[in-house]
């Protein structure tokens, strides 16, 4: 009964293998159930394609979220393959125990179904409590290494999460109560279906202060330049796998809800223009990131940077708005998402293989082991945004949108993604090239999550099918 | 009738903020206990209220959560936690008690004008309820921004998270599921902080946050 359609099963398959994996001991078997419950998830996404179900008081899925549901889902699962040799090498040079694996894995599981509930909800509140609980157990896992680094580390990012939450929870008040006189009393006041038609009603000038308080909240999680500050910590001191699903997933999860409260913003005609608003966080987060990249010492955090600086382009293209800057936006969300979590597969072998983080300790990869080397090439290549993968395409598309319509903004952004990819080769050149430096000894790892992601952003680079062209045009003019 | 709820909440809500600048000022660990409990206290009063005025029954559970959970339990754990740790002579504050008080002032001003000014649709008693729960947000964080304490960041999260609920009560009829949620959150995230209490504990003999700093790696 429970899984009678694909919307269900994205939700209840995370978890029940949650509390399954949380009394399971031994981790061979847990991580195989983990690789599994995620690839059902994932399976369960891929039907949402063909049969629909219709939108709930609570719970919806429609052209916009669906692209979310598919990345994060088949992320996730690639992630739980990747985690499952990653795992058993913390296992067995003792950095983790059994018991801190169980736990690992059941978090696994309930962040992907915090993450597909805040994906799928159809309610302003419902849509905050799944992306405070993607919060904490996400923490819990930052902080599983329980070393001094991972412990700041957390606290941090939990203390800041959660003043990010609680701005965004009053953010999301004030919309209920600029919704409320129009609507009535209510879930109906809440529910984004109904939201969607009749904001235009609203008052403007509550609306506007909604949006800043949401905008300031969502934007900590999203890593924007202001608030960004959990973000390298967090990535750098916990379990790669979760670097991987932060920057692949979470960011996104987070910029989701507010692409869906910026579509109420500029529905109501008299309220503020959320753009640029949008397009000023993006473009700060951009630059400084930028200039970040070059004093990086930590490998894990030179990505982490590389992420707030994707971040920043994504929401400024959403911040021009428009049918192509919100396609390019689209786009650049999928492939930076692809690519990041491929990069962070190599550098999670890396750093096991190496026994360090420190960029300084780290050379001549290409050398010593050849193929994680020349992954992790491809990888940083494409994230710079080098012809011919898709994050090239996605990037020309956002600048020359960018051109046609505001040429000075892009004279900056043109300027901070040259930037980034100066530092990002400079870093490059000395991790995979000259002579090798540290242990030679070989990785046993799992190749395939990484390659098959690189493979997807190359293909995109070359040839994008013309269905997910459409598609995402599509969804591009209803975000306009 | 009329003008008695409106007083009897307003006084509530004032209240609220009040204790909000005894929190700002409190310089003992079993002071800021205290007022913390005193805190929600106080706030399970002015939610008792609303449910009373807005004839919502189901407010009565958020009041209910607010006292048993926030104004005896978790200030008790908290004080258990102060006893074992031996931390109660800590006071660690960022700045002194009259820059912070002057502060918090200007950013109870600062809500009110804000506030006051976008919400003239909206009734006299969630305006005002509105405005009150931004200030005791802001509060909430200034205090965060102003303790170099652990325990003190903690009690700042929560007064922010009581201030949330003073708002989500005084928007007419928003729905349960939103206060119980935050309720339960709450419960999640001090068990969270319970536990990383005990750890940093275990690695640094101190729960001052400057601690740990010094171990933050390459920013």
């Amino acid at each position: 009964m429970l899984l009678s359609n694909g919307l269900d099963a994205v939700l209840v398959i995370p978890l029940v293998s949650a509390v399954i994996l949380a009394f399971l001991p031994g981790y061979r078997s847990a991580a195989l159930v983990n690789v599994l419950a995620s690839f059902l998830t994932f399976l369960a996404a891929l039907t949402l394609l063909w049969v629909r179900p219709l939108p709930g008081p609570l719970l919806q899925v429609d052209d916009l979220n669906i692209v979310f549901i598919i990345l994060n889902t088949l992320v996730g699962f690639t992630t739980s393959v990747f985690s499952a040799t990653y795992i058993a090498h913390e296992l067995e040079t003792g950095r983790l125990t059994p018991t801190h694996l169980r736990f690992y894995h059941a978090m696994y599981q309930a962040m992907m179904f915090a993450m597909n509930l805040t994906l799928v909800a159809n309610n302003t509140g419902l849509m905050w409590v799944a992306i405070e609980l993607a919060t904490l157990s996400t923490v819990l896992m930052v902080g599983m290494y329980r070393t001094p680094e991972a412990l700041e580390a957390a606290w941090k990012y939990f203390i800041l999460g959660s003043v990010g939450i609680a701005l965004a929870l009053f953010g999301t008040i004030l919309f209920y109560v600029a919704a409320e006189p129009v609507i009535g009393q209510g879930l109906d006041a809440m529910t984004w279906t109904i939201l969607i038609k009749r904001v235009a009603e609203f008052d403007p000038a509550l609306l506007n202060v909604a949006f800043v308080f949401l905008l300031l909240g969502y934007g900590t999680k999203v890593g924007l330049a202001p608030v960004h500050a959990w973000l390298p910590d967090a990535h750098a001191e916990g379990p790669t796998p979760i670097s991987a699903v932060l920057s692949g997933l979470l960011l996104n999860v987070a910029l989701y809800a507010l692409l869906r409260f910026k579509l109420l913003m500029t529905a109501n005609t008299q309220a503020i223009a959320p753009g640029p608003l949008m397009i000023t966080m993006g473009i700060t987060s951009l630059i400084f990131a930028a200039f970040m990249l070059y004093r990086r010492r930590d490998i894990k955090r030179l990505f982490a940077y590389s992420s707030i600086e994707h971040m920043g382009i994504i929401t400024f293209a959403f911040g021009m708005g428009g049918p192509l800057a919100n396609f390019a936006g689209l786009l650049h969300m999928t492939m930076h998402s692809l690519t990041k979590s491929a990069i962070f597969f190599a550098v999670g072998h890396i750093a096991q293989v190496k026994g360090t983080q420190k960029i300084a300790d780290i050379k001549g990869l290409t050398v010593s082991h050849p193929l994680l080397g020349w992954g992790l090439v491809v990888g940083v290549l494409a994230i710079a945004g080098l012809p011919p993968f898709g994050v090239f395409m996605s990037e020309f598309l956002v600048v020359s949108s960018t051109f046609s319509r505001q040429p000075y903004l892009a004279i900056l952004l043109v300027f901070g993604i040259l930037v980034a990819f100066g530092a990002l080769l400079l870093r490059l050149n000395s991790l995979a090239f000259g002579e090798p430096k540290g242990s030679m000894a070989p990785v046993k790892a799992s190749f395939v999550p990484m390659f098959v992601h690189l493979a997807l952003v190359l293909t995109a680079g070359l040839y994008l099918p013309g269905p997910l062209v459409r598609w995402f045009q599509h969804v591009a003019q209803l975000l306009a | 009738m009329e003008f008695l709820s409106y007083d009897v909440a307003h006084m509530l809500a004032g209240g609220m903020v009040l204790v909000s600048f005894m929190l700002l000022y409190q310089d003992r660990m079993y002071g800021l206990l205290k007022v913390f409990a005193l805190h929600a206290f106080v706030l399970s009063l002015s939610v008792a209220w609303e449910a009373l005025v807005q004839d919502a029954p189901h407010l009565y559970i958020t009041a209910a959560i607010a006292l048993i959970v926030k104004a005896i339990i978790i200030p008790l754990a908290l004080r258990r936690i102060v006893i074992r740790l031996n931390i109660h002579r800590t006071v660690e504050t960022v700045a002194g008690i009259g820059p912070t008080m002057l502060a918090g002032i200007g950013l109870v001003a600062l809500s009110m004008a804000l506030m006051l000014q976008v919400t003239p649709g909206a009734d006299a008693l969630s305006r005002q309820d509105l405005a009150f729960a931004l200030a005791v947000i802001l509060l909430g964080l200034l205090m965060m921004v102003s303790r170099r304490n652990a325990v003190g960041q903690v009690i700042g999260l929560m007064s922010i998270e009581n201030g949330l609920i003073l708002a989500a009560a005084g928007a007419n009829g928003m729905p349960l599921v939103v206060e119980i949620s935050v309720a339960f959150s709450v419960l999640v995230a001090f068990m969270v902080i319970g536990i990383f209490l005990f750890r940093i504990r275990e690695r640094f003999d101190t729960v001052d946050v400057q601690a740990l700093d010094n171990f933050r790696g390459d920013r």
